[in-house]
């Protein structure tokens, strides 16, 4: 069968599903769409935030971030599950008890502030639209790839999917159908892998695979790997490069994102209780490392792959002729993400890093790298084609990327629509909107941030990759201390708590703002984005941690200089500290 | 409940929170990166246990961080009376 056919039938079964369940899953009122009513069994709620969690760059992107780094990129590893520890102690219990809708809903309630909650609303929405433009670009270019359609075309039926089951469902919709997307994305991120795995070392489990004896050369995997990249002018695969506390702080950073990101958060207010929110979280990394012990496995094994399909005989044999390169180099030469120039003219292909040009590379007559261009986002799109897999592999992959993608931008897009329909309308402009009225505004908010998505994601702006450190800065540097105080320190005040955003965000935005240039427009940057200008070699993305400990500070010197948060919000914040009467969903 | 077993009940729930964030670090940022040279000296696979916590150890240990305080609050939860 034509390939285009098996991934039109992937991606058409999977997509069938999904509005399948929707349809099953409609929402009848505001708790529906904002909390599926609170029923939600705590793994499946479980492997719904895994599905929400992993976006298209997690499937797609993170195993080429490992290959080509190594060790340094295992900051993205820890970094994004480690959050997952601070979620289940540190907030998802009490906000699941506090029991409300959105993350501003509580910071606006817990701080007695419109301006704690209007800074909470602007937090929100900038990091879940900069975070949401990835995601459709990436269902778009998944589209174009497997279902050979232009990018629009792709987009507007990515954008289309989500429409019919956010709208129609809310978090009640979405929560069944990342279910499904989690299995969808899952399998087929395991199968290459396992197959990979098995040829490289005769081991099936990816996880054991990468640290296992390499059956091509008899010694282990990591230490051939190692060998020949240092033979090739690359720095070593498990060796550490660069500064040792921005690798911690950049973790920091990122495990204080992911935990600080509502539409992380919003999926704990889905469980029944208090103890289904902390076991919950716990059934989320489980799904989530499902993944993510892999993907450091399949980058090693993939990088391994490359070199030796290259090099057949050994770095400083004859390397492969470009007329005998494999279909799946031709494939992607294709779509110009891999591209090779034969600089010496000798119709060979030569792989090597010319920076660091080893020294046989004169006497074997080498003028450069020849693979000129090397995408790393491909790696997990072309695994199976490497691997030699059947066909329904390829159609797999094409339908968990597409899953991995739309399962993020419909968590994305609710917690949005939320912040509007919830925060914005019934909080602040409206307050006597009926229950009817509301669900409508949810409706209509979520139509509107579909359609903003959609059209950032036909005409991304030039920045969008940057902005990514932007969403996790300002989950880390204002709403995640403001939550965490809110809960662990009674005493805090109103004032202390907007100072600390105030400062956290202030401090992070200058902070990226002064590197990557002022709203991302290029050429406006204070200073060169270079190790060198970095303060004590801090980067941008690392800064978010800095931000937090801001925050904090901050905080806690105005509350003591202006007094303690009044008794009646000391009484409120004590009982969501114990689990007894969470109940159901409470408007207010 | 009484002031004195709120009071109680919390700084059960500080401690345990304490301990784990504790290991937390230790893992990650201890074993996975700052004391990595320490470990260098215990092989894993073709290289060492440090690397290994950094790209396997450290999420394992995260899980079962978070089992273990789910099971201890529970606990917690029912000795106290405050349970669902």
């Amino acid at each position: 069968m034509d390939q285009f056919v098996i991934n039109l039938i992937f991606v058409g079964a999977s997509f069938a599903l999904y509005i399948g369940i929707a349809i099953w899953a409609r929402a009848g009122s505001t708790s529906d769409f904002y909390a599926a009513s609170r029923g939600v069994n705590p793994i499946v709620n479980g492997a719904a935030t895994a599905a929400d969690w992993m976006s298209a760059a997690s499937f797609i992107g993170m195993a080429g971030l490992i290959a080509f780094v190594g060790y340094g990129n295992s900051t993205f590893l820890m970094g994004w599950t480690g959050g997952y520890v601070l979620l289940a102690m540190l907030l998802a219990p009490y906000l699941r008890k506090f029991g409300r809708f959105t993350v501003p809903d509580f910071i606006g309630d817990r701080y007695y502030s419109s301006t704690a909650r209007t800074l909470a609303i602007i937090s929100l929405l900038v990091a879940s639209i900069t975070y949401v433009i990835g995601q459709m670009t990436g269902a778009g270019v998944a589209f174009s790839r497997f279902l050979e359609v232009d990018n629009t075309t792709g987009l507007l039926i990515a954008a289309a999917t989500v429409f019919a089951y956010s709208v129609l469902g809310g978090m009640k919709g979405i929560t069944y159908t990342q279910l499904a997307q989690y299995c969808v994305l899952i399998i087929a991120y395991t199968i290459p892998a396992i197959f990979i795995s098995l040829q490289l070392t005769g081991n099936p489990l990816p996880q054991l695979g990468l640290f296992s004896t390499h059956t091509g050369s008899g010694q282990p995997l990591l230490q051939t790997l190692n060998e020949v990249l240092v033979e090739l002018g690359f720095n070593d695969y498990t060796g550490h490069h660069g500064s040792t506390l921005n690798m911690v702080l950049f973790t920091l950073s990122l495990m204080i994102g992911t935990a600080g990101l509502p539409h992380v958060i919003i999926r704990f207010f889905t469980v029944p209780k208090v103890s289904d929110a902390r076991k919950s979280a716990g059934w989320a990394l489980v799904f989530i490392a499902l993944l993510y012990t892999v993907a450091p496995a399949v980058g090693a094994m993939a990088r391994l792959n490359i070199i030796t399909t290259i090099f057949p005989n050994g770095v400083q044999e004859q390397p492969l002729a470009y007329d005998n390169k494999p279909d799946w180099m031709a494939n992607w030469e294709q779509t110009g993400l891999l591209a090779f120039e034969d600089k010496n003219g000798d119709g060979f292909i030569q792989y090597y890093n010319d920076g660091n040009a080893p020294a046989f590379a004169d006497e074997l007559g080498w003028e450069g790298n020849e693979m000129v261009t090397f995408n790393r986002d491909i790696l997990v799109l072309a695994n199976p084609e490497i691997a030699q897999l059947p066909g329904w592999v390829i159609g797999l992959i094409a339908a968990g990327g597409l899953a991995a993608a739309l399962s993020t931008a419909a968590g994305l897009l609710l917690a949005i629509s939320s912040a509007i329909s919830h925060d914005l309308i019934k909080s602040m402009l409206n307050p006597n909107i009926s229950e009817k009225g509301e669900l409508m505004a949810a409706r209509i908010s979520m139509a509107f941030a579909i359609a903003l998505a959609t059209y950032l994601g036909l005409n991304p702006p030039g920045f969008a990759a940057q902005t990514v450190a932007l969403a996790f800065g300002l989950a880390a540097s204002s709403l995640f201390p403001a939550i965490m105080m809110g809960i662990f320190s009674k005493k805090m005040n109103s004032a202390g708590a907007v100072a600390g955003m105030i400062v956290g965000l202030g401090s992070t935005v200058l902070y990226i703002f002064t590197y990557l240039g002022w709203f991302f427009i290029p050429g406006t940057n204070m200073l060169a984005n270079t190790p060198d200008n970095w303060i004590f070699g801090i980067s941008p993305l690392s800064f978010g941690a800095v931000g937090a400990t801001l925050n904090f500070a901050a905080a806690f010197i105005v509350n003591k200089l202006t007094g303690d948060a009044p008794a009646e919000i000391q009484e409120m914040v004590e009982g969501i500290r114990v689990p007894k009467g969470a109940g159901g969903a409470v408007a207010h | 409940m009484s002031d004195k077993s709120r009071g109680a009940y919390w700084s059960a729930n500080l401690r345990i929170i304490g301990i784990s964030l504790v290991i937390w670090a230790l893992v990650s940022f201890g074993f996975a990166i700052i004391l990595r040279p320490l470990l260098s000296g215990i092989p894993v696979g073709g290289t060492d246990l440090g690397f290994w916590f950094a790209q396997q150890g450290s999420i394992l240990t995260f899980i079962v961080l978070i089992f273990n305080y789910t099971r201890y609050m529970n606990k917690l939860d029912r000795e106290y009376g405050v349970e669902e």
